[in-house]
């Protein structure tokens, strides 16, 4: 069967998973061509904005890795379809002329609405719908001072988040009387303007756009119908979108009067060998400007393409759960009690507003409207999709919890059936049934099922089921350390600082039993040193410290081990780098670069440390710390002191940074990287704390991480001074010392972190917490006491003893045996 | 033989003593002392001595360094895999001196390896 999809948005790419997925169950063959006017295969539209906040293109890639090359799919990117020819059944694109099908598909999505405006055509007039739009509206954005939006709709306020990502001075014009007149009532609307306003960005509402025109003081001027005008650089249209259906209609397909394809519920179009989904489909004289609704097309279509009629797609539900510049906005079901009878309850202390829209016999929750605060969504929606009966007073779940009073919305309430996650079609039963197979976490869900991948919002809400769950079958939730501590390593952590415990001796028979073990013992080591910075092989921590920090050095498979210098920055003297080679080849080392710009000396016995390390102080070397749940390296490129494309001395500051945090004992190892210029060629955001130079100084990024599972770092400020950056990642640091569980890099402790970047954003950038000078004076104490251990060892006749294979023999090590390779010593 | 003295071990902590040619990790908790082979059997380097020394549900313990297995201090015994097992060898304290008995006497309790 030859299908033709034209499209490859989110929902046109969901179709093609879902058809190659269900022809490889059935046996079908399928040869499947895909027409994208659009230069990239599918990404994110619904995440957009946040490629103005420091995502890429790629962060946006909707489409798994090699899909189109191991499904044997031909993908025609840059090449728009310019008709079809539903009797021949052939498809003409800009660069084949015939194309012929037996199925074909629609999911060519939606255009961006733009009034009739005269001058709607200016050269600073734009829409905002692909990356191509963005990159265009951030080009000319660079030259401006002030943008507009047109529309104050959902897409409107997206539109307007980016402008003032890109520094503008932003407007938002609004032709009804309150933003988001779809969704939200005008008190609902009255917040969140007031909200948005002190974020910034100036809102006009009831305004109608006549004319742009010439501007006196800036580039351009918005008319308006009541004589009034607002001068602007720059002009997005984002107020709707139009299905697309122009070349249905041109083939005949029916379309509805004000457009979109129409279809059945099997997502037929009138020609039953055409399929239409998505936004540009039009069913029971409805469209759906929603990813979700169109995911369920997708899977309808594809299912219904192979043979299979059971499934339908009838209608779907309308809620949505926003970010809309940083304040939560939610709308569920008839949020305007537009139903008969309908019976409504508000409360709002004009920082939240909160609208419960409920039947006339106070029984069933029909809508709900959130502004400030989105925490009750989940629970609202399900109230709402499953017509779960209502508690005696509604008001009860929207009113804030005083004490002995408490809210009735618990995840035991729901269904089964109850959908969870709309995006990818998730029931709470299949959450509990993933739960009973074996998957206790968030992201293993998210693997298993993919639950929470799509928007996100099911996730506070999914991550509560899977506890719930867990209960119930008996399992503790627990986050003990091991068997000797019933407490979490924060937990311990903080018992440790406030109550002053310096020995594990005093912690375990305080706080622990037993004797201890290979889990606990270290990370009370880590946490002694995090919080009080003494030297780790004082006789009472050393039969603490995992093997690598016992012997200050890495061990390698055959018992020798591994010898790295700090080299601050990745910068080395000709005359350093001659003495590390004068070392290694004394003690027949074999030498390595590592990938974080220092040099790795293999194969040193123990009894050869500190012979090893002698040599190196002479040299002016310290510890590279390569062997601690510490801070490794602050990698670095060349920066502005050499290159010609450098806006910061990158390495000025990568060595600043390195010599203040040097010797930090963390949860996990801890990496990071200054990057001179936008070309990030020290690979900041793959570190757990990175740096990019910007023309106004630097943007940090924090939580990044390369290994088994790559992360892509977060934007966590931008733009910052010297003295800024380095408050900054002071305090990042602190909470991640505090906070974060054993053996827990960064970016795992984010993704387990409540609230997310966000969160983390507010207590690192405005203090919510209210700890950041306290973790500013303990990562200056730290700073303060800073010694390099290899010459405090080297110094200490009772730490040197123990650098020796044999306690009653000089003899090294028979079972250590090298073999030359490549003009080197290696392990035999 | 005598090896060492119960100061030249940290309480808690292990050496490693060549009696008789053989590598042999020693361990001391509090005023006791334990004795292994040295070698690890996972990764066949010599460096049991180096472990952390510990307890697991009760039975004393050393986590190799290399991959983290844990042996008995007692029995030799891997406690992850029952089919590997480390020799064990008497170790005696006389005094403030270390003693081990050499291999091959009738001392030794046990020799799985």
């Amino acid at each position: 069967m030859r299908i033709a999809v034209i499209g490859n948005g989110m929902v046109g790419q969901r179709f093609l998973e879902q058809l190659v997925r269900h022809a490889k169950d059935k046996g079908a063959a399928c040869d499947i061509t895909v027409f994208c006017e659009e230069p990239r295969p599918a990404y994110d539209r619904v995440q957009l904005t946040s490629f103005f906040s420091g995502k890429s293109a790629r962060d946006l890639n909707v489409v798994p890795e090699k899909f189109f090359e191991e499904h044997g799919l031909t993908l025609r990117l840059n090449d728009a379809v310019l008709g079809i020819d539903p009797v021949a059944k052939v498809v003409r694109s800009a660069r084949y002329k015939n194309v012929p099908y037996d199925k074909l598909v629609f999911a060519t999505g939606s255009n961006p609405f733009v009034p009739q405006v005269s001058g709607r055509d200016r050269r600073d007039c734009f829409v905002y719908r692909t990356i191509e739009d963005l990159e265009t509206i951030a080009a000319r954005a660079a030259r401006a001072r002030i943008g507009a939006v047109i529309g104050g709709g959902l897409l409107g306020l997206e539109a307007a988040k980016a402008l003032k990502d890109l520094g503008l001075e932003t407007h938002i014009v609004e032709f009804a009387p309150r933003l988001m007149s779809v969704q939200l009532d005008d008190s609902a609307g009255r917040l969140l303007r007031g909200k948005i306003e002190a974020l910034g960005a100036k809102v006009h509402v009831a305004k109608d756009t006549k004319a742009i025109a010439d501007g006196k003081t800036a580039r351009n001027q918005l008319v308006f119908s009541d004589g009034t005008s607002l001068e602007t650089d720059i002009v997005v249209f984002s107020a709707g979108i139009r299905p697309r259906d122009e070349l249905a209609r041109a083939a005949g397909i029916a379309v509805g009067e004000r457009g979109g394809i129409r279809i059945n519920s099997h997502c037929q179009t009138a020609n039953p060998d055409v399929y239409a989904i998505g936004e540009c489909a039009l069913w029971e004289g409805r469209t759906f400007g929603l990813v979700a609704p169109g995911y369920q097309m997708a899977e309808v279509a594809a299912r219904h393409l192979l043979g299979e009629m059971q499934l339908q797609f009838l209608g779907s539900d309308m809620s949505t759960k926003l970010k809309l510049m940083g304040v939560d906005v939610c709308s569920i079901g008839d949020a305007h009690g537009s139903t008969a009878g309908a019976l409504s309850y508000v409360y709002t202390d004009e920082i939240v507003y909160k609208k419960l829209v409920v039947s006339a016999d106070r029984k069933s929750l029909l809508g709900a409207i959130l502004v400030g605060d989105a925490a009750d969504y989940g629970p609202l929606l399900q109230l709402t999709l499953n017509g779960v009966a209502l508690p005696e007073h509604p008001e009860d779940l929207i009113l804030p919890v005083r004490t002995g009073g408490g809210k009735g919305i618990g995840v035991d309430m729901l269904p089964d059936a109850a959908l969870i996650c709309s995006c990818n079609n998730v029931s709470k039963g299949q959450i509990c049934e993933t739960v009973r197979g074996g998957v206790a976490t968030l992201g293993a869900l998210k693997k298993a099922t993919k639950c929470a991948t799509s928007c996100g919002g099911c996730g506070p809400l999914a991550k509560s089921i899977i506890d719930a769950e867990l209960k119930k079958q008996g399992v503790a939730v627990s986050n003990h350390l091991c068997e000797h501590f019933a407490h979490s390593r924060q937990a311990l952590f903080h018992l440790v600082k406030v109550n002053g415990i310096r020995t594990f001796q005093e912690l375990i028979s305080r706080h622990g039993k037993g004797k201890g073990c290979d889990i606990c013992k270290p990370a009370a080591a880590s946490i002694f040193a995090s919080c009080w910075n003494e030297m780790i092989l004082k006789p009472k921590h050393a039969p603490l410290q995992d093997t690598n920090d016992h012997f200050l050095a890495n061990l390698q498979k055959d018992g020798t081990y591994s010898v790295v210098p700090r080299v601050p920055g990745g910068e080395i003297t000709p005359a350093k780098l001659v003495a590390l080679g004068e070392t290694a080849k004394k003690f027949g080392l074999y030498t390595k670069i590592t990938g974080a710009q220092r040099i790795d000396l293999f194969g040193a016995r123990v009894e050869q440390l500190p012979l090893v390390w002698k040599e190196l102080i002479d040299a002016g070397f310290e510890s590279g710390h390569a062997y601690g749940k510490a801070l490794r390296t602050v990698k670095s490129c060349v920066g502005s002191t050499w290159c010609r494309y450098g806006v910061q001395d990158s390495v000025a500051m990568a060595i600043r940074i390195e010599q203040r945090y040097r010797g930090l004992r963390a949860p996990h190892k801890i990496k990071m990287a200054v990057s001179g210029c936008t070309r990030e060629c020290a690979e900041a955001q793959g570190k757990d704390v990175g740096v990019i130079a910007t023309e106004k100084g630097w943007n940090l990024y924090v939580c990044g991480n390369g290994g088994m599972k790559p992360r892509h770092a977060d934007l966590l400020a931008k733009d910052l001074s010297d003295e800024e950056l380095i408050q900054y990642i002071d305090r990042f640091l602190g909470l991640y010392v505090r906070t974060a569980d054993r053996l827990q890099r960064t970016s795992t402790w984010l993704e387990n972190l409540e609230g997310g970047i966000e969160y983390l954003r507010k207590a690192v950038c405005d203090d919510s917490l209210g700890l950041g000078a306290e973790l500013e004076a303990d990562m200056q104490k730290f700073v303060d006491s800073y010694a390099c251990e290899w010459k405090t060892a080297i110094e200490t006749p009772e730490i040197l003893r123990r650098f020796r294979h044999f306690v009653n023999s000089d003899e090294p090590d028979s079972g250590v045996v090298f073999v030359e390779e490549r003009g080197q010593l290696v392990p035999a | 033989m005598r090896v060492c003295g119960l100061e030249d071990i940290v309480p808690d902590t292990g050496v490693c003593a060549l009696v008789g040619g053989e590598q042999v990790a020693v361990f001391r908790i509090g005023e006791k002392v334990y004795a292994i082979g040295n070698r690890d059997p996972f990764s066949g380097a010599n460096v049991l001595s180096r472990g952390i020394v510990g307890d697991l549900n009760g039975e004393l313990v050393v986590a190799s360094p290399v991959y983290k297995q844990h042996f008995c201090l007692r029995t030799g015994r891997c406690i992850e895999d029952a089919s590997v097992s480390v020799p064990v060898y008497r170790a005696v304290l006389e005094g403030i001196d270390v003693r081990i008995l050499k291999l091959g006497e009738a001392n030794v309790l046990s020799s799985a390896v």
